[in-house]
């Protein structure tokens, strides 16, 4: 459990930024990591560790395909690579991930940056709505999404030490601080961020800032909204979803993703099983994005905090007529 | 983990001490590995008769560059000084197999149990089941990459260890394949040897009706590798080319193995149709047997898997 989490405005780093940082402080405990690019390194925050160790940085030029596999070789005789590019470049190679990393069980991890509406001016072609439900649905791949910079450096360790194949988003914008210094994070563990005893909201990357606003908007209306953070949304915590159901029967989840197949499906399929609860679904509704800047495409296209609230208000009508 | 011995490093020939082995220890080499070849294609049709289905013409094609790779070019060691092998045409895990049967990896009982429900031997090669096919296999273009970065790995390591991969011609046709060229050339990875069974056809017709290949050759000099075209079912020149691989010069090297589809069984020779996985029947499967040199009096427990 964290320290209650304060919303300051940005000025702190980007997740890609804090990934490539936290990287580089790291790298010396682990001589075996070395990193893969596909000619984007100032794009994926991965300059710093290219500065810092030229010798563990490996170039692959615009091929991703060839990166994604040879990062299985590389596995095979004892690295711990690290592949790195922009999310709608892994959706390119979700096939090599399945067979020469996550078939073959691979100690690869892939660390995707510019995913979702969060890339902003570059368009609908590259915001990757996608990666999440893609990368799920590969068995043993563990999917992460890490919600502000603090959490994107302990997460950053937590795939290090982890054995196995790892799909992680990190992201373009600054971010918005969430936690606080004792933020602690485990693989598989969401945390409950914000208490409230009438619905759950369930959000992952930078949504989690969004439900943190949206909890702060409906407590002026009387609703006690409990907020989750659930960076890994696979394998998701079961146990935790759960108990939110026992406790606050209903939920919203928010994603800036496909409402279909991301940390929504996620939720959708672990509570149908654990203990069935009236849902929302917030995040991009089965199109594609556009250009503009995230905070406009966040309003266009329904992934603000007006948005999650509203959502709330709706579920927990459901809720009632039960 | 250690992969079961071909041939000690100490007792490899280098092209250097190859060019001195007196002609008669060349010709029982040559003898030797004529043997398992021809074993690796009797296996591998017995295999593909008892699954009901496999790729016999590719199987057969590369048969022979199977008894060169495993029997004379790879080296163990411990995991970082050893050489590997990775099947990136993964069809052809009947002659993988089958080479690992002749080559004491696994037995012929486990070769023909080849996509059995429960098998290791699954149609395409799985390293979870069977850790000595070093990666998993059967997206073309993919087994490519991983032998890349297992020589990228290794050079980085410092090994002395070679890795060898095996290609169909078909494959080619997949844009990995030319991303990792430009990647093992650009990296100057001399410790990775890719051989191309070319046997010119492809699983619905000829390479040339599908989507030509030529100039093969040129294409791979102009990526900046160190190319060799050889008959591929010449053992004698299959061990000098793949000795000329030892030079480290930082050129990546491939051997074009010019090869026949179903050698060594007239009636699959070049006809397309031996490509796909096919069900074999008792007379052909026979035929086939008998055409590979397996005696009148062997055919029965071949076809009742008693072997």
């Amino acid at each position: 459990m964290s320290s209650a989490p304060q919303l300051i405005a940005s000025g702190t780093d980007s997740l890609r930024e804090s990934f490539g940082k936290a990287l580089t402080r790291l790298a010396p405990d682990y001589p075996d990591v070395v990193v893969l690019d596909a000619d984007i390194a100032g794009g994926t925050g991965v300059h710093h560790f290219r500065k810092a160790f030229p010798e563990r940085f490996i170039q692959f030029g615009i091929a991703e395909q060839n990166m994604m596999a040879a990062a299985g070789g590389l596995a095979a005789v004892g690295m711990i690579p690290i592949v790195t590019t922009f999310a709608v470049f892994c959706l390119r190679a979700v096939e090599q991930a399945r067979l020469s990393i996550a078939y073959s069980n691979r100690n690869v991890k892939i660390v995707a940056s510019h995913p979702g509406l969060d890339v902003g001016p570059d368009g609908g072609s590259a915001q990757a709505l996608e990666d999440m439900a893609a990368f799920r649905a590969v068995p043993g791949m563990t999917v992460i999404s890490p919600a502000d910079a603090t959490e994107m450096a302990l997460a950053t360790k937590a795939i290090l030490d982890f054995q196995g194949p790892v799909y992680m988003r990190t992201g373009r914008s600054a971010s918005i601080k969430v936690f606080g210094d004792d933020h602690t994070f485990e693989i598989g563990k969401g945390q409950i961020i914000r208490p409230g005893k009438d619905l759950t909201i369930v959000a992952c990357g930078v949504e989690v800032a969004r439900a943190l606003d949206a909890a702060k908007l409906l407590e002026t209306k009387g609703i006690a909204a409990r907020v989750v953070n659930m960076a890994t949304i696979k394998p998701i915590d079961v146990a935790l979803l759960a108990q939110c159901a026992e406790e606050t029967g209903a939920f919203v989840t928010a994603e800036d993703h496909n409402i279909h197949g991301g940390l929504g499906g996620a939720v959708a399929e672990a509570l149908a099983g654990a203990c069935p609860a009236p849902i929302e679904f917030v995040g991009v509704k089965d199109r594609f994005g556009e250009s503009g800047e995230p905070e406009e495409l966040v309003q266009k296209l329904g992934l603000g905090a007006d948005s999650i609230a509203a959502a709330a208000e709706k579920v927990l009508k459901r809720k009632m007529s039960r | 983990m250690q992969i079961s011995a071909t041939l000690p490093i100490a007792q490899q020939a280098t092209r250097e001490a190859r060019l001195q082995v007196p002609p008669r220890e060349l010709a029982a080499t040559v003898e030797k590995l004529s043997k398992a070849a021809r074993a690796i294609r009797q296996t591998a049709i017995a295999a593909i008769y008892h699954a009901t289905s496999g790729h016999p013409g590719g199987a057969l094609s590369s048969a022979d560059l199977f008894a060169c790779i495993y029997g004379a070019a790879l080296r163990s060691g411990d995991d970082l000084t050893r050489d590997r092998f990775v099947l990136s045409k993964g069809h052809g895990a009947p002659a993988l197999y089958a080479a690992g049967a002749e080559f004491g990896l696994c037995s012929v009982k486990d070769a023909l149990s080849l996509r059995k429900l429960g098998s290791k031997f699954q149609g395409h090669p799985h390293v979870l089941d069977l850790p000595w096919v070093e990666t998993s296999t059967g997206s073309l273009g993919q087994g490519f990459s991983v032998a890349i970065g297992m020589a990228l790995g290794l050079k980085m390591k410092k090994s002395p260890a070679r890795i060898y991969t095996m290609l169909g011609d078909g494959e080619l046709q997949e844009g990995e394949v030319w991303e990792g060229a430009m990647c093992a050339a650009h990296h100057k990875l001399d410790n990775l040897v890719a051989v191309i069974d070319y046997n010119k056809l492809q699983s619905d017709d000829f390479n040339a009706s599908i989507m030509g290949l030529e100039p093969l050759g040129d294409k791979w000099r102009a990526f900046g590798w160190h190319v060799q075209e050889i008959d591929g079912h010449n053992i004698a020149l299959i061990l000098e080319a793949l000795d000329r691989c030892a030079t480290a010069d930082g050129k990546p090297h491939i051997i074009i193995a010019h090869t026949v589809k179903g050698r060594g069984v007239p009636y699959m020779e070049n006809v397309p149709t031996w490509h796909g996985s096919v069900k074999m029947t008792v007379q052909q499967t026979e035929d086939a047997l008998r055409a590979l040199g397996v005696a009148e009096s062997d055919l029965k427990k071949w076809i009742e898997g008693n072997v």
